[in-house]
C-alpha cells in the first residue's frame, strides 16, 4: 500500500545513542506491506504529528526495524514511542543499495554516523551470500564514540577477523575507545579491496559521502560502481510533491540510492 | 481523437445551449468569468455568465481587464488561475486518522466522490499544461488516484486563441494557437460581418455526441476560412518570444552563471510564479488535529519552491539563497524536467511573467543567461587562440 498508512505496532525500542533510537515495527491488522530491499525507505506516520522518510535498517521476516535520529517534531515523537505504540508505515520506496552489482567484486560499505543505519541490512545481506563477492569491508566514521550506532554489534564484527574486515574510527576519541582517530577515508588505506575489481557502498553526511567518492574514484573504483544514498525532505515518496528534488533526479523514486556517476555533477553545484 | 471530426457551427444560442447540456448531464461547468478586475475561473450556469464584450491588457507585472466593442467572449488572455485549481486542488485531504481508546490506529482515504467537471474556454497552452500535469501526477509508478479520477471524468472544450497578450509566448515553447489534440470539443470565435458565431469540432466521441445534441449548422467554407485566418494570425501576433536555442542544454551549462544574482536581486521570492504557472505542481503535507487529540488528518496543499522552507533538512534549507531558488524554479521549468517527466514544463502562457509583481520576464531571463553563456564560450576561444 503506497497511498494510505498501514498501521504497525512497535514490538521493540532500543536506545542507539544519545539522540537516536531503533523501533521494531511489526503489522498491527492482517495488512502488511510488500517486501523491502536494503536501502529502500518507509514514510513512518506518527498520528498527530506528520510522517517522514526513514530506510529500513533491518529487515525481518515480519518485522522491520527502522532506526531514528530525533532532528525535528515526528522524529522526535518517533523517538519517544514505547513498545505497544502504534504508527503508520507506506513503502517501501525508492532505490536499494542493489547488491547483485557487487556480485563477483569485492566490497567496500561506508558509513558516516547515523549512514550506517540503512548500509546494516546490506552488510547483513552480504555476510549471507559471502561466496557470490570477494572481500567484504565495512568502514565506519562518527564524530565521537558515543555516535556509533549499534556499538556492541560494530565492536564484535571489528574484532572477529573473518570474512569482515571491519575497522571503525572517531573525530575525537574518549577513554576505552578501541578503534581508529580520524576521517573515515583514512580507513581505506588498511581495507581489503581491489579498486578496479570492486563496488562501493556510501551514506552518510554529504561533506563525507564527497569526500569518500572522491577517494576511491581517485584509488580506481569506476564512478558507477559508488553507490550513494542522499537525503532530501521528502513530504509524499510518491513522485509528486517536487520536495526531493536535486537537478533532474527525484530522490524518492530515482533514489535514494544513485550512482556516483550522476550525482558527482549535482554535489558539485552549491544549494542546487 | 476521431480522423475527422464532426464540425458545426453554433451561434450564441448555440453556445447558451452548450452550457444547459453540459449541466443537465450532471457536469459542474467551470468558464471564465469577471470576477474582481480579472479573469476568473469558476462554476458558471449558463453562458451568460461569460466574459462577453471583455479583453485582457497584459505586460510584465500587469494585468487589466478592458471592455471591447465586438462582444468577443474568448478575446482574453490567461487570468490568474489554470486549471490545476480544479484538477489539482490547493488543498485536499489525504488520509483521517483514528486513534481509539486501546491505541488502535486506523486510517481511511478520502473517497467522498470527485465532482465530473466539464471546462468551457481552454486555452491551447492549457491543454497542453494538462497533458504535463498528466504525466506528472497521473503517468509514474503512483497515480495520484484523486487527479485521475478529476482528470479522466472531465469534459473539455478548447477554445482556440485569436487574441493573444503581450506576455504570452507559445509558440517559441513549441506549441500554438491553434487546439490540435486533448480536448473534446473545440471552438474558435468568429467576428465579422456575418455575425458572432463558433467554429465547433468535436475531438472524441463524448464531443461528437454533446455536439449532436446542440442547435447547430454544418460548417460553412466561410466559417472554416475566418477561423483559420484568426488563428493563423494570432501565430503572428505572440508578444514575446524565447530565445531560439536548446533551453535545457542553456540551463544545465548555466548554473553558476552571474545572471541570477543579477535575477536574485529584483526575485521577491513571494511564489506568484508558482502559483499561477499551470504546470507547477509542488505541494505539502499538514498534520491536523482535534481538540479530543484522537482524530487527525492528513492535508495536502500547494507548496512553492520559492518557499525557504520548502528545501528544509534538518539543520536547515539546502535552498537558503533567493538565487539558488530562482534558479530551481527556472531550470526545473525549461531544463530538468525533461529528465523528471520528458518534456519541458513551460507552455508559453505567460502567467509568470503578468504576474510577478516586479515584472521579472522569464523570456528575459533566458536571453540573459544565453548572453551570458555565448560571452563565456567567446572568451575561452579567445584564451585558446591566446596560447
Amino acid at each position: 500500500m503506497n497511498d494510505l498508512p498501514v498501521p504497525h505496532l512497535v514490538t521493540g525500542v532500543r536506545r542507539e545513542t544519545a539522540d537516536t533510537v531503533s523501533i521494531t515495527l511489526a503489522p498491527a491488522g492482517a495488512e502488511a506491506l510488500e517486501p523491502f530491499a536494503p536501502g529502500q525507505f518507509a514514510m513512518v506516520y506518527a498520528f498527530g504529528v506528520g510522517e517522514i522518510p526513514v530506510s529500513v535498517s533491518r529487515i525481518g521476516r515480519r518485522e522491520l526495524v527502522h532506526t531514528v535520529r530525533a532532528v525535528g517534531a515526528v522524529s522526535a515523537a518517533l523517538c519517544a514511542l514505547r513498545p505497544g505504540a502504534r504508527v503508520g508505515l507506506r513503502g517501501p520506496f525508492g532505490t536499494g543499495w542493489e547488491l547483485e552489482r557487487a556480485r563477483g567484486r569485492d566490497v567496500v560499505v561506508v558509513a558516516g554516523g547515523i549512514g550506517l543505519a540503512p548500509l546494516r541490512p546490506l552488510v547483513l545481506a552480504a555476510l549471507d551470500t559471502r561466496r557470490a563477492h570477494g572481500r567484504l569491508n565495512l568502514l565506519i566514521g562518527a564524530r565521537t564514540r558515543e555516535d556509533l550506532p549499534y556499538a556492541d554489534q560494530v565492536r564484535a564484527w571489528a574484532h572477529s577477523h573473518g570474512a569482515l574486515h571491519c575497522g571503525a574510527t572517531v573525530d575525537r576519541p574518549s577513554p576505552g575507545w578501541w578503534g581508529h582517530v580520524g576521517l573515515v577515508t583514512t580507513l581505506l588505506n588498511e581495507a581489503r579491496f581491489v579498486p578496479e575489481n570492486s563496488t562501493a557502498y556510501v551514506c552518510g553526511p554529504e561533506v563525507m559521502i564527497r569526500a569518500t567518492a572522491r577517494d576511491l574514484l581517485h584509488r580506481g573504483v569506476r564512478a558507477d560502481r559508488i553507490r550513494v544514498s542522499l537525503e532530501r525532505n521528502m513530504r509524499c515518496a510518491t513522485g509528486h510533491c517536487g520536495h526531493c528534488q536535486l537537478g533532474g533526479v527525484l530522490l524518492c523514486r530515482d533514489g535514494p540510492v544513485i550512482g556516483w556517476d550522476r550525482a558527482a555533477s549535482l554535489l558539485d553545484v552549491r544549494e542546487l | 481523437m476521431t480522423k475527422n471530426p464532426a464540425a458545426g457551427v453554433l451561434d450564441r444560442d448555440g453556445l447558451s445551449a452548450l452550457v444547459e447540456v453540459l449541466i443537465a448531464r450532471g457536469r459542474t461547468v467551470i468558464g471564465p468569468t469577471v470576477r474582481d478586475g480579472a479573469i476568473v475561473l469558476a462554476e458558471i450556469t449558463s453562458a451568460d455568465d461569460l466574459p462577453f464584450g471583455w479583453g485582457t491588457q497584459v505586460e510584465a507585472g500587469r494585468y487589466r481587464l478592458v471592455p471591447r466593442t465586438d462582444g468577443a467572449v474568448f478575446a482574453h488572455t490567461a487570468g490568474p488561475q489554470s486549471w490545476k485549481t480544479f484538477l489539482h486542488p490547493p488543498r485536499e485531504r489525504l488520509w483521517s486518522a483514528e486513534r481509539a481508546q486501546d491505541g488502535t490506529l486506523s486510517v481511511t482515504g478520502d473517497d467522498s466522490g470527485q465532482p465530473s467537471y466539464a471546462f468551457l474556454g481552454v486555452r491551447p497552452c492549457d491543454l497542453r499544461a494538462i497533458t504535463i500535469q498528466d504525466r506528472v501526477l497521473a503517468g509514474g509508478r503512483y497515480p495520484d488516484q484523486g487527479y485521475r479520477e478529476r482528470r479522466t471524468g472531465a469534459f473539455l472544450v478548447a477554445a482556440e486563441c485569436t487574441e493573444p497578450g503581450a506576455t504570452c509566448f507559445c509558440v517559441s515553447m513549441g506549441g500554438g494557437p491553434a487546439a490540435d489534440s486533448g480536448f473534446d470539443l473545440a471552438l474558435t470565435e468568429v467576428l465579422d460581418g456575418a455575425g458572432h458565431r463558433f467554429l465547433v469540432r468535436s475531438g472524441s466521441e463524448a464531443g461528437q455526441e454533446i455536439l449532436a445534441d446542440l442547435p447547430h449548422r454544418p460548417a460553412d467554407a466561410a466559417t472554416r476560412d475566418a477561423a483559420r485566418v484568426a488563428v493563423d494570425e494570432a501565430r503572428d501576433r505572440m508578444g514575446r518570444a524565447m530565445p531560439p536555442v536548446d533551453l535545457r542544454t542553456l540551463m544545465g551549462e548555466s548554473l553558476e552563471a552571474d545572471r541570477w544574482d543579477d535575477v536574485a536581486a529584483r526575485c521577491l521570492t513571494c511564489g506568484n510564479c508558482t502559483m499561477v504557472c499551470p504546470t507547477c505542481f509542488c505541494t505539502t503535507t499538514e498534520e491536523v488535529t482535534d481538540l479530543t487529540g484522537d482524530h487527525a488528518e492528513r492535508w495536502q496543499r500547494w507548496d512553492s519552491c520559492f518557499d525557504v522552507d520548502f528545501s528544509h533538512l534538518h539543520g536547515g534549507p539546502v535552498r537558503a539563497s533567493s538565487r539558488s531558488r530562482y534558479r530551481q524554479w527556472l531550470t526545473h521549468k525549461l531544463s530538468t524536467w525533461y529528465e523528471q517527466f520528458g518534456s519541458s514544463g513551460c507552455v508559453g502562457c505567460g502567467r509568470c511573467v503578468t504576474w510577478c509583481p516586479v515584472g521579472i520576464d522569464i523570456t528575459e531571463e533566458a536571453r540573459a543567461l544565453h548572453d551570458e553563456r555565448a560571452g563565456r564560450l567567446r572568451h575561452e576561444q579567445r584564451k585558446e587562440t591566446e596560447q
